[in-house]
């Protein structure tokens, strides 16, 4: 057991500093890049659009632009174009390969507009004019401004063709604007990488269990054996510690529902930090823990027995007045909760992703004080470090995050469906 | 984000949360101390704790984005 431990710890380490070498390999890349940038100057790529000179590096968009959801699903140095479903109310449906908009650099920018659609900095935008032409056509560039839109300040992004501006949409989102989306001109039903890897989480996690689960019926009463003694203590924990403490005696019902939550979370954090495979951020995604929270949400409020809702609406055993105050307090906190679940999850994901692109960002900022490589070196033996030591928090984060989520879901179906002990 | 009012919400926000989950990890490890066959129980409402408080500073932090 101790050989195996170690060497599976071992295994894990030469990943990480594999992982390591190869985002300093990117650095490079980077360098050159903006190197090259620096000898040509100002190319003009038509519409007066000036291909920005590279002169500094900024770890923030550098972050923030790899833990975004994508339309490509990198595994170490190769590409799968992944399917983009999209459908304007005008243009109808189109279905492509992400491969078509031609996207060149790291920064993901498409060169070629498939049906009105581009790409840009891997978003899907679309163009709204009408007289731009359907099909598969070439452009040259995009310029994004700041522009006041109904009072706030948002940015707005053009694409360039025959040396024309036309002004670029988002996807519509359904957050009634309040983290800046809204309905717009067309809807993103594509198959990104955070999907694809639900899916494979998915399918993955129920083949395990199923098989796992046909081997009790056939080997009952037998000592478990394979995954299966993995599995067993995990399960038990949560059932135990988690579901039946938190649920009390009806906790059965609810058992399918904790352990989705538990496993799907747990598996989808630690898909997010294995290298080379794609990184994907799933559970760093707020529609992700949104949808996930919902569930809980709907789980908790279909399952409320009379008193639950007599302690939200009119809570026994305090005086009248404290009633007018807490009433509203609990129908705010009803909401709250899963309004908190939803962000702790997204924000401890993405706050570790951030970090850990940071860590990677400290090469790049040390090859830069310095101007020379040597700079860049020394940068990377302490970013490896400090990754290695992230990654092992992260790790821990993981477990920790999938276990609250599962805990604070169990306690708010556990009081919904508690009876009167006054 | 930016040099605006909302970060240093981020901040202030932060402090608050940070002060309530230092004190609900110091309590259960005086807890622990005390009696330390305890020490799964304590840890799991450790945690649901300090989740919740951290939930407060969440919430906080969102109101500083959509600001």
């Amino acid at each position: 057991m101790k050989v195996l431990f170690t060497s599976i710890f071992s295994l894990f380490l030469a990943l990480a500093a594999v992982g390591q070498h190869d985002d300093q390999q990117a650095g490079h890349e980077d360098q050159q890049h903006t190197e090259s940038h620096a000898d040509h100057g100002h190319h003009d790529l038509g519409c007066g659009i000036e291909h920005h000179e590279v002169t500094e590096y900024e770890p923030g968009p550098v972050a923030f632009h790899h833990i975004a959801d994508q339309n490509i699903f990198t595994i170490g140095p190769v590409w799968f174009h992944l399917p983009c479903i999209l459908y304007a109310p005008e243009t109808g449906l189109s279905v492509f390969s992400s491969g078509k908009f031609h996207v060149a650099d790291h920064h993901g920018d498409g060169t070629m507009a498939v049906d009105r659609y581009v790409i840009h900095s891997g978003v899907v935008m679309r163009v709204q004019d009408e007289s731009f032409p359907m099909g598969e056509v070439e452009v040259s560039g995009f310029t994004g401004q700041k522009e006041m839109v109904n009072g706030k300040e948002k940015e707005v992004y053009y694409v360039c063709y025959h040396d024309q501006l036309y002004k670029l949409d988002q996807s519509s989102t359904a957050d009634g604007g309040l983290f800046g989306g809204g309905i717009t001109s067309f809807y993103d039903f594509s198959i990104t990488k955070n999907v694809l890897t639900m899916l494979i989480v998915a399918i993955l996690l129920g083949w395990m269990f199923i098989s796992i689960a046909r081997r009790y019926r056939k080997r009952s009463g037998m000592a478990p054996r394979g995954v299966q003694s993995f599995m067993e203590p995990i399960y038990n924990f949560i059932k135990d510690d988690v579901a039946k403490a938190m649920i009390g005696p009806k906790y059965e019902r609810f058992m399918p529902f904790i352990m989705a939550l538990f496993f799907f979370i747990l598996a989808l954090n630690l898909i997010g930090q294995v290298p080379f495979l794609g990184n994907p951020n799933v559970t760093g995604n707020l529609a992700v823990t949104l949808v996930l929270a919902i569930f809980t949400f709907i789980v908790t409020n279909i399952n409320g027995n009379g008193h639950y809702w007599q302690h939200i609406f009119w809570m026994p055993g305090i005086p009248f007045a404290v009633k007018l105050i807490m009433t509203p307090i609990e129908i705010l906190g009803l909401f709250l909760k899963p309004i908190t679940l939803m962000v702790r999850l997204f924000a401890n994901i993405t706050a570790g992703h951030i970090v850990v692109l940071s860590f990677v960002g400290l090469i790049f900022i040390f090859g830069q004080m310095g101007t020379v490589p040597a700079g860049g070196w020394g940068g990377a033996v302490i970013s490896i470090l400090l990754t290695l030591f992230m990654s092992a928090i992260e790790l821990l984060v993981a477990f920790i995050q999938a276990f609250i989520f599962a805990i604070l879901s169990a306690s708010y179906i556990g009081m919904a469906v508690a009876d009167d002990h006054h | 984000m930016g040099g605006s009012i909302t970060t240093l919400a981020f901040g202030l926000a932060v402090i608050g949360a940070g002060i309530g989950v230092g004190y609900i990890g110091g309590k259960a490890m005086e807890a622990i101390a005390r009696q330390p066959e305890a020490i799964g129980d304590i840890r799991a409402n450790m945690l649901i704790m300090a989740a919740l408080v951290e939930g407060i500073g969440l919430i906080a932090i969102i109101l500083a984005y959509i600001s």
